[in-house]
This record gives structure tokens, C-alpha cells and sequence, in this order.
């Protein structure tokens, strides 16, 4: 039996293999013990602080939004040691696996962001890390499967499937099948099976309490709003926990609307999707009408993923919170706008945030407080955005 | 009718263990599915377990994950599956017929739909592949309002919670894991696992039948002997399949050879 509730409404639960049942047994027992273990909370919170430089700061854009009548607040996972909030929840999963008495940790990743801080977190912590990766994406992420390796870590392609985030997932769930007695599944985001959306969620929910004392000592209210991407929603669920039951503040989840959410390149899950299972969750899927997952798409691979964590699946259902979709054209301006207006190279995959959130300035017509998770730097897209953009810009 | 109770009682009379190949329906394509499911059933096979192809399969290894594929790229639909079946049905009336598949599969037609357009085809029981019993409610539900069996699985993990549940909800049979991990004739079952029987047999769960890395007659044997009702063979049945793509004739006639061997060690004494 479970301790901890399974499931978010009728979204999440654990739909495994019955050999999985007692590896995440196991993993909720050790996360609720370790909440209450003093000594887990110190090394964790002191991981955080000296070596992956929390708190991270709260930065008021000065010249991006032209409405008088809004602010708009970055909070700046991008300054994270790792390069996004990633590296937070990794931690804490390798304090957990140490805990659980196991050397070994399975992880997956698809454009390498998890990869890295499941790397760097094993190397600092002595854990063994194997990463699979699509094999496409092995490919598009040179620059972080080296990161990786440099770091100690093994990087397995996986041909399987499709070759990318999807099928790797898969293969580290087989992996784990055979060996939950050793290993740790490390998984990246605040999707899959109990317990693991509810550990991501606790593990990156520094992100929100920060932002709510940053705009207390700021402003001395709650922000209107708070906004940030959604691909499986980690960094996204991070922020919005400690607001979800704050009614005056609007949390915002954007999705990729890749090539526009009316054509099949996209991988917005609400906004299109229809409810299904995939990765242990029973949640929001692109799927076609025979169940079969399709592949998704965006322009960010961090977001490029065809299902979305339970729990956003069920404040999208009570109407807690909204989600919405920006396209890769959005985003791409948005990315482009923020390193002209105020010199800083945002990741991809917030840039479709910011492109909602500019929006909704534009829009504002009283005054209005907005906080955009900036979840991650530019450093990894600059490859990418120039073969898209070319390097007239 | 309960095809699995009357196959397990006439292999009793015989003295029999049974063997249960699995294949993935649409493998390579659904003309020589229905030739190699029905070469099954000639060359011995007590049941069947057949598979519907999946695009996600978490719980099987390379060989089942590229039968899938090869099934998926005709863009086969589970109606068609539901189709082949029932002519299986009409061929061979007692020959017990299990689904293996995954849930999404049947979420997307509706989890009553789906086992209610199984009992139509004729499908004796189906296993979903990632529903442990904490999930199973619903499925559960469906096997009850329509006789078709819901096959529980004990991994060699199982909790006594887990086997306790499994002795009150099984029906048909029990699929009973020869070892962790994912389905593959790369490694072998931990065979003959007469603990976990034993285990099974104190909660009084439906018969047992030892799948996961079962590829060789011998396998078969030590686990009749162990006291499993029988043993499931995926993978190596599917890599005969996947070695003679292109002479179907071949393809047939190794199968009709490995069928025989695997059956004949089911004889018990």
C-alpha cells in the first residue's frame, strides 16, 4: 500500500510492470523518511546553497516590456550551477539513492539538460552514472553527450522506437526492471509513475518559495501571475507549488505549439492532447485514435515530449491553472528579444514562456506583477538557433 | 465455458504440462501471422498468448519490441488483431486464446469496449503488461462483466500482499516471471522457481505458468517438474519468426520443429 496519495484527481497513479511495484514502494518509504531525517535536509539544503548557488536571484527586466503598467520578474534558474533548474531535484535524487544504499543510477535524456545534472550530480556524490539517450539526439547534442562523458558519466544510444527522448525513457525503464536491486531510477521530470511527480515537485519547489519571499521583499504582494514552459513541467510544477492555493495568482503553463498546435509538429499536450497512459501515468498524450503515442515535436527538445506530468493534467482539469501553447516562431522571438533588451541568452524552452508572458504584458491593462520561471540558459540552443536562424539576426 | 480450466483438466488426465507459445498478431504481416498462429496449434501448442503491437512496449526486450515494429509498419489497427483472431476462434473452438498487451491500447477504445470486443473474437484472457494489481479495478471490472479472464502476473519480487491478491483475483491462469527484467531469450529464467509455486499454491492462485527467458526444452521440463502447469515461450518463438523474414516456408517448418520439442517436454515421468 501506499502512503502518499497516487494520484492527482483521476491523472497520474503507477501503471507498471508488477515488478516495478516494489522499487517505487521502496522510493516513496526512503523520500518520506529522508523528510523527516535532519541530516538529509542539511546536506541536501547545503548542496543547494555552496555548490549549485541557491538561492538564485530575482531579476526585474528593465527595458523588454514597453506596458508601464507591468513588471516583469526572471527568475533566474538559468544562473544554476548545470546551466537550469535540473540540477536541483538531481541532487536530491542522488542524496536518495545513496540513501537507498544503491551505486548505480539509470537516467535518461533528451536534449542532455538531465543528463548533465544527473552526471555532475554522480560525479560529485561517487555515483555510477548510465544515461540513455535517442539516438538522434546524440547526434543534434554533441556538446552535451561530451559534457557528459567528461563528467564520468556512460551514454548509451537508444535505436529503439523513434531514437529520441520517448524511447529512451523506455529503455531506462527496462533497464530498471532488471536491475531495481542496484540501480536508482533518476528520472528528469515531474512525469512517470508514483512517486516520482511528487518527488520532482518537493525537490524543486525552492523554486516558488524563493520567488514568493523575492516578491515579498520586492514589491511586498503576491505576484498576479507566474509563467513558465511545459514539457513534462518540472521546472514549472517547481514554481507553481508553493501558489497553488493562492487564488489571486495566475499560474500560466505554456506548451510547445512547435510548428502551430492545428499541424501534427507540436507536442502540446493539454492544449490538443487527449487523456491516455504512457510512462506509467495516465495523463495527457499525443496519441492517435487507436492508442499508438505519436511523436511530438518543438523546436526546444526539452520540451519535446508526448505526455506532460499528472499534476498539471490535473490543475489544467480544475481549472487551477492555465495552459496555453507558444510556437517555435514565439519563442524564437522572444529568445532573440531577451538577449538584445537585457543581455541574457535564455534556453529555448523558457523562451516559450516569455513569448506568452509578453503577451499577456501587452495585454495588461491594470497593474500588474508578472514572474517568468527562466529555467535554463541560452548556452546549449546557440548551435541550434543559428542553423535555424542563421547568424544574421 | 472456461477453456483454460478444461485445457488444465485435460492435461491432468495426460499427464501434460502445458506449452504456451507467444507471438505478436501482425507479425510479419497479418496473412503469415494467421499461417504461423495456426502452425502453432498444429504442431502442439496447448494455448495460445498473443500479443497486439504496441509502439511503447516498457516491459519487453529487442526481439518482441522489433516484432511490434514490424507489425506496426502495415499499419495494422486492433480491429484487424480482433479479426484474425476470431477466425482462430472458428478454427480451433478449445484452444484457450490470451491477449498480452499494453494499457494504453485499451484506454484509447474504452477499457469496457476493449473486453467486450475481445469476448467477440473469442480471446480467453488478457494480460496488460503495465497494470499491477493496484490499477487493475477497472480492468478487473471489464474481465468480470464479460468472462474474459484477467491474468494477474507474480514477479519473483512479489510481496506476500502481492501474492495474497493474486490468490483472490486470479483466474485462468498466473503468470509467473522466470526471473526480472524485461522479455528476451538473452537471458534465462531462474528456472524451476519452486519457491514462488509454493507461494502460489498456499494462496491458492490460478495455475501457474512460467514465462520470461523460456527457450529451451529443458527449461520446460525443470519447470513442470517444479510444479508450474506449464511454461510461455515469447521470445524465441518470435526470433524464428524474425530469422526467416523472407522464406515463409522455412519460417514454418522450424516453428512446427520448435513447438513439437517444446510440447513434448511437457510429458511428465
Amino acid at each position: 500500500m501506499n502512503q502518499l496519495d497516487t494520484k492527482f484527481g483521476e491523472f497520474g497513479g503507477m501503471y507498471v510492470p508488477e515488478l516495478l511495484i516494489p522499487a517505487l514502494d521502496q522510493l516513496e518509504k526512503e523520500f518520506l523518511d529522508a523528510k523527516e531525517d535532519p541530516s538529509f535536509n542539511k546536506e541536501f539544503l547545503s548542496l543547494l546553497k555552496d555548490y549549485a548557488g541557491r538561492p538564485t536571484p530575482m531579476t526585474l527586466t528593465r527595458n523588454l516590456v514597453s506596458n508601464p503598467k507591468v513588471k516583469l520578474y526572471l527568475k533566474r534558474e538559468d544562473l544554476l550551477h548545470g546551466g537550469a533548474h535540473k540540477t536541483n531535484q538531481v541532487l536530491g535524487q542522488a542524496l536518495l539513492t545513496k540513501r537507498m544504499g544503491k551505486k548505480e543510477v539509470i537516467a535518461e535524456t533528451g536534449a542532455g539538460q538531465h543528463g548533465v545534472a544527473t552526471a555532475l550530480a554522480c560525479a560529485l556524490l561517487g555515483l555510477k552514472a548510465r544515461i540513455y539517450m535517442g539516438a538522434k539526439d546524440v547526434e543534434r547534442q554533441a556538446p552535451n553527450v561530451f559534457r557528459m562523458k567528461l563528467m564520468g558519466a556512460e551514454v548509451i544510444p537508444v535505436n529503439a522506437g523513434s531514437g529520441t527522448l520517448k524511447d529512451a525513457v523506455n529503455e531506462a525503464m527496462r533497464d530498471w526492471s532488471a536491475n531495481y536491486d542496484t540501480a536508482h531510477y533518476l528520472l528528469g521530470t515531474a512525469a512517470g509513475p508514483h512517486p516520482f511527480p511528487t518527488i520532482v515537485r518537493e525537490y524543486h519547489r525552492m523554486m516558488g518559495e524563493e520567488t514568493r519571499a523575492q516578491i515579498m521583499e520586492k514589491e511586498g504582494r503576491l505576484p498576479d501571475a507566474v509563467v513558465a514552459c511545459v514539457g513534462g513541467g518540472s521546472n514549472a510544477i517547481g514554481m507553481f507549488a508553493d501558489f497553488i492555493d493562492e487564488p489571486s495568482v495566475r499560474l500560466v503553463g505554456v506548451e510547445p505549439a512547435g510548428k502551430g498546435v492545428h499541424t501534427k509538429d507540436h507536442g502540446a499536450t493539454i492544449v490538443t492532447g487527449t487523456k491516455g497512459i504512457l510512462h506509467g501515468a495516465y495523463t495527457f498524450i499525443m496519441q492517435d485514435n487507436e492508442g499508438q503515442i505519436e511523436e511530438s515535436y518543438s523546436v526546444s527538445a526539452g520540451l519535446d515530449y508526448p505526455a506532460v506530468g499528472p499534476q498539471h493534467a490535473y490543475l489544467h482539469d480544475i481549472g487551477r491553472a492555465e495552459y496555453v501553447a507558444a510556437t517555435d516562431e514565439e519563442a524564437l522571438n522572444a529568445f532573440k528579444l531577451l538577449a538584445r533588451k537585457e543581455g541574457i541568452i535564455p534556453a529555448l524552452e523558457p523562451s516559450h514562456a516569455l513569448a506568452h508572458a509578453l503577451n499577456m504584458a501587452d495585454e495588461a491593462e491594470e497593474e500588474t506583477i508578472i514572474v517568468v520561471n527562466l529555467s535554463g540558459r541560452g548556452d546549449k540552443d546557440l548551435e541550434h538557433v543559428i542553423r535555424v536562424l542563421g547568424d544574421d539576426i | 465455458m472456461d477453456r483454460y480450466a478444461d485445457m488444465f483438466s485435460r492435461l491432468n488426465e495426460k499427464n501434460q504440462g502445458a506449452f504456451v507459445p507467444f507471438v505478436m498478431v501482425g507479425d510479419p504481416d497479418l496473412a503469415q501471422s494467421e499461417a504461423i498462429i495456426c502452425q502453432l496449434v498444429e504442431s502442439g501448442a496447448d494455448a495460445l498468448e498473443l500479443g497486439i503491437p504496441y509502439s511503447d512496449p516498457i516491459a519487453d526486450g529487442p526481439t518482441i519490441q522489433a516484432a511490434s515494429i514490424r507489425a506496426l509498419s502495415h499499419k495494422i489497427k486492433v480491429a484487424d488483431c480482433m479479426a484474425l483472431i476470431s477466425r482462430v476462434r472458428d478454427k480451433y473452438p478449445e484452444v484457450p486464446i490470451g491477449l498480452l498487451l499494453y494499457s494504453n491500447l485499451v484506454m484509447a477504445q474504452g477499457i469496457g469496449n476493449f473486453y467486450k470486443k475481445a469476448q467477440d473474437a473469442g480471446v480467453d484472457s488478457i494480460l496488460v503488461a503495465d497494470v499491477p494489481i493496484r490499477e487493475a479495478a477497472p480492468f478487473q471490472q471489464a474481465s468480470q462483466d464479460t468472462g474474459v479472464s484477467q491474468i494477474l502476473i507474480a514477479p519473483p519480487n512479489a510481496t506476500d500482499e502481492t501474492m495474497e491478491k493474486i490468490g483472490e483475483y486470479s483466474t485462468g491462469y498466473t503468470y509467473l516471471l522466470g526471473r526480472a527484467g524485461v522479455t528476451g531469450a538473452e537471458t534465462a529464467a531462474n528456472v524451476p522457481a519452486s519457491d514462488l509455486i509454493e507461494r502460489l499454491n498456499k494462496h491458492n492462485a490460478a495455475p501457474a505458468l512460467l514465462g520470461f527467458g523460456i527457450s529451451t526444452p529443458e527449461q520446460v521440463k525443470s519447470a513442470i517438474d517444479a510444479g508450474a502447469a506449464g511454461a510461455i515461450s515469447g521470445s524465441a518463438t518470435v526470433n524464428i519468426i524474425a530469422a526467416n523474414l523472407d522464406n515463409s516456408e522455412k519460417m514454418l517448418s522450424e516453428l512446427d520443429s520448435f513447438v513439437s520439442s517444446m510440447k513434448a517436454a511437457t510429458i511428465k515421468g
